[in-house]
């Protein structure tokens, strides 16, 4: 491992954002771990681990109804932290803030709701070909259910999107475009504006997938961007599992039939009639994940306090160093080259198969995910049975950069 | 090379990674299964022609990782020529193997494939050494449909 000095940009404070994170000071197989599996989840720094113990410890009650104080303290911190997520995405009201598991789950109540109650038989549902299966299926099945069309947006080698393509897709017929807003598999960035402006001018609202675009292309101005809906996950923005957000426009949701019923999300129940709760209740059944809002609040203060534009610059420019470095070495190919692109580098070897890679990689303490990456018709585009993936959050350094690569040389050495 | 690697990344697995052996397609085979593990994208297809209730010639051909490729690969050599019945014999010890559930490397008839115990360590790559297993097994029962490690 390279002894030398670390690189430092005076302007990022990289060492102590490392001391934040208490997962990064292990050791795997004997080496110093580098985490460089960010796509599929990132690690937690202190405040978002320390926020969840205190929280259970002094402030923690069922919310919503409870005239007691714990129930109040425990209320505020939930709310309070919805609002916090409505800021994080610039959207205009917290009512259009909804609570669920994760982006999976936001886009199945989207199609399950808003698709079931407005796809007809005929009616069309375009998607690209670089979404995550979570953006795919549940639109298959939607479709299944009301014989609305799937039609899919391809891209090209470099794995972006091919705009003339997709907006000739765009027809009378097309109720409901879901894009994503940045590829865990390439690391595509999409020119959401532009196809949130195609789509509009068909008529047809338009779903981003934020999960990977939240974390690592802060920040995301829903009303800027003016998209209908947006998904992203707790646990890739730096959070606790088992909490997302789905973000949609008043209008939309007001209109939308509730997805799960039950308690919270109910203003009246009798055995005849029940009446359901205004926004964003409404679509929340159930007691929440009231800790684990919390801990996503923290999460977000926790990016504010190093700033965004700081964040995406050192990312971008360990992207750009990696992939220099990537392109020397003979035999690598990387997959996903688009203009504008962040944080994945997805790869093949020539003689080396990716879960070989991966295993490899492991034992030099490197932990990157060898597989399909939940897009198998990505890989299937691009002719491979698997890509290895490496991906950079705001913890990692150049160091850890040179590692993967001073890896991935003993590898092919190995395998030769 | 990093030792602990060793215990599954045998001479023996890289030279049946780079030499397969039995990497052809049979044209006229009773039985032609395929196999995948969704999990990493390892995909084979598997080819076995009968005399009787004794496996002719097998054969494989497919895109995986070194550990499937090496696996396929040695169970085609100790396959070939024996019968159905032995065939499920070796399945088993080489299943209990790379589960962990036996220590006994000298499990009988098992020779070379005795190097892939070491995937036990592997937990995330057992189903990439026992791929090319269930895919025979599957075959030898009369599925047809393709065979998913899932």
């Amino acid at each position: 491992m390279n002894q030398a000095a670390p690189h430092v940009t005076p302007a990022y404070p990289i060492e102590r954002i490392r001391a934040d994170f208490p997962a990064l000071q292990q050791e795997v197989h004997g080496k110093p771990l580098v985490y460089l599996d960010n796509a599929a989840s990132a690690q937690k720094p202190r405040l978002v681990i320390d926020t969840l113990a205190e929280f259970y410890a002094h402030d923690f009650a069922n919310v919503h109804r409870g005239v007691h104080t714990l129930s109040e303290r425990a209320t505020v911190r939930y709310e309070g932290a919805r609002d916090k997520v409505r800021g994080f995405l610039n959207a205009a009201r917290v009512e259009e803030i909804v609570f669920v598991r994760g982006t999976t789950e936001a886009i199945n109540l989207v199609a399950q709701s808003y698709g079931r109650t407005n796809l007809k038989a005929g009616d069309e549902v375009l998607i690209t070909a670089m979404e995550h299966h979570s953006n795919i299926v549940p639109w298959q099945m939607v479709c299944r259910q009301t014989g609305a069309k799937l039609k899919v947006a391809p891209i090209n080698d470099q794995g972006e999107l091919i705009l003339d393509e997709f907006e000739k897709l765009l027809g009378p017929r097309t109720k409901m475009v879901a894009v994503t807003h940045m590829s865990n598999a390439l690391g595509t960035v999409n020119p959401v504006e532009e196809i949130i402006a195609m789509a509009h001018a068909h008529g047809a609202v338009v779903l981003l997938d934020g999960a990977q675009a939240a974390p690592h292309v802060p920040p995301v101005d829903v009303q800027a961007l003016d998209c209908d809906f947006y998904a992203f996950s707790g646990h890739k923005l730096y959070g606790p599992t088992g909490i997302g957000v789905l973000y949609g426009k008043r209008e939309l949701l007001e209109a939308m039939p509730p997805w799960q019923g039950g308690g919270e999300m109910i203003r009246k129940v009798t055995f005849e009639e029940t009446e359901y709760n205004a926004l964003p209740y409404k679509f929340e059944a159930g007691t929440p994940a009231i800790a684990e809002a919390v801990g996503l609040g923290a999460a977000i203060d926790y990016m504010d306090s190093i700033g965004h534009a700081a964040i995406v610059a050192h990312e971008q420019e360990l992207l750009r160093y990696a992939t220099e470095r990537a392109l020397e070495i003979p035999g690598l190919r990387v997959v996903g080259t688009a203009a504008h692109k962040e944080s994945v580098l997805s790869f093949t070897l020539d003689r080396v198969h990716p879960h070989d890679i991966g295993t490899f990689l492991d034992h030099f303490g490197v932990a990157v995910r060898a597989g399909h990456h939940c897009a198998m018709p990505v890989m299937d585009f691009f002719q491979v049975p698997a890509t290895a993936r490496a991906s950079f959050a705001l913890y990692n350094t150049r160091e850890e950069a040179d590692q993967l690569f001073y890896a991935i040389k003993e590898i092919i050495k190995v395998f030769g | 090379m990093l030792d602990e690697l060793r215990d599954l990344y045998q001479e023996v697995v890289f030279d049946h990674n780079r030499n397969p052996r039995n990497f052809r397609v049979i044209e006229d085979a009773d039985h032609k299964i395929e196999g995948y593990n969704p999990l990493c994208g390892d995909r084979l297809t598997l080819y076995i022609k009968l005399d009787g209730d004794t496996i002719a010639d097998i054969s494989f051909q497919g895109q995986g990782c070194a550990i499937s490729t090496a696996s396929a690969s040695l169970m085609t050599e100790i396959v070939k020529g024996k019968t159905l019945a032995e065939a499920e014999k070796l399945f088993d010890a080489f299943h209990k193997i790379v589960t962990g559930q036996s220590d006994d490397l000298k499990l009988e008839g098992l020779g070379k494939l005795a190097v892939l115990a070491g995937v036990r360590q592997y937990p995330s790559r057992i189903k990439c050494a026992t791929l090319a297993w269930h895919s025979l097994e599957s075959a030898l029962k009369g599925e047809e449909k393709a065979v998913s490690t899932e």
